[in-house]
């Protein structure tokens, strides 16, 4: 567990919970990412302008991290890019046909005490780690 | 032109919540979704986090007749558990087990430039494209 860091997860969790809250407090819309941005796929109107500025919004704010830390958190990407581009395909129609992401189940769902997000989050952290296990453990030994 | 500009705020605080918890980065939540390997519970804390707020923030929402911008909440109403949302939500520890990348995680990394994101972020928004045409009515 040399990777730990429980309290920099803590306050940044925290952050994640009041964005989600004042989503719906102030613009009484969820914070489920894979449906703000899915649906700038088919949204028009009225509906395309705060999806755009929340999605330009994700992008500023590790931007302002990095301006505060001296450097934007680095991201380590560890599969292959044939992996990556088959995880984002299933990560896209996956989150689009089950309604929703981490952020709208996990975060929002499991607040508003939705047995739908419960048995949909159950369900991908229950793959994710199996899948996990076959990549790692298994295929790649 | 409010509610545009506080969707712009409330998602940097989103953005940089996730790049502050670690969650921005791959390596951290494969990391958390490798049991069998050197675990590291971190994404367990960032959740505990987020919902530490979020339950009490979406209480205070249910008592509150309309959000301070709009003229109600968008509330999801739907109650059955179906196929559609269990093997959505296969698909997606799928895609999210073999990347480490979920949606919000994924935009916000496109803040550093890795060229692998961007390659992620494209096959997703092809994945969600197709369920479009294919399969939304």
């Amino acid at each position: 567990m040399e990777n730990f860091t429980p309290f920099s997860g803590l306050i940044g969790g925290l952050m994640i919970g009041l964005s989600a809250t004042l989503l719906i407090l102030v613009n009484g819309r969820i914070a489920g990412i894979s449906g703000i941005f899915g649906g700038l796929l088919s949204a028009s109107g009225r509906e395309l302008p705060w999806r755009l500025a929340f999605v330009v919004g994700l992008v500023i704010g590790p931007l302002l991290v990095g301006l505060a830390q001296g450097a934007v958190p680095a991201v380590d990407i560890q599969g292959r890019w044939p992996m990556l581009i088959a995880g984002g395909l299933l990560v896209g129609f996956g989150s689009r046909l089950g309604s929703g992401c981490t952020s709208g189940h996990g975060v929002c769902g499991l607040a508003r005490g939705s047995a739908r997000s419960f048995a949909a989050t159950a369900t991908f952290f229950g793959v994710a780690i199996v899948t996990v296990y076959v990549v790692r453990h298994l295929v790649g030994g | 032109m409010a509610p545009i500009l506080t969707s712009l705020l409330i998602g940097a605080l989103f953005g940089a919540g996730l790049a502050i918890s670690g969650m921005m980065n791959p390596a951290k939540v494969l990391g958390f979704l490798d049991f069998a390997g050197d675990w590291d519970p971190t994404l367990a804390f960032v959740m505990g986090g987020a919902l530490l707020v979020s339950v009490p923030g979406f209480a205070l929402a249910r008592k509150r007749p309309k959000p301070a911008l709009e003229t109600g909440f968008q509330m999801p109403t739907r109650r059955d558990i179906d196929g559609r949302l269990i093997g959505g939500a296969a698909v997606f520890g799928v895609g999210w087990g073999l990347s480490g990348f979920c949606p919000g995680p994924a935009l916000s990394a496109m803040a550093t430039g890795v060229p692998g994101v961007y390659v992620f972020v494209a096959a997703m928004v092809a994945g969600m494209a197709a369920y479009r045409f294919l399969l939304s009515r």
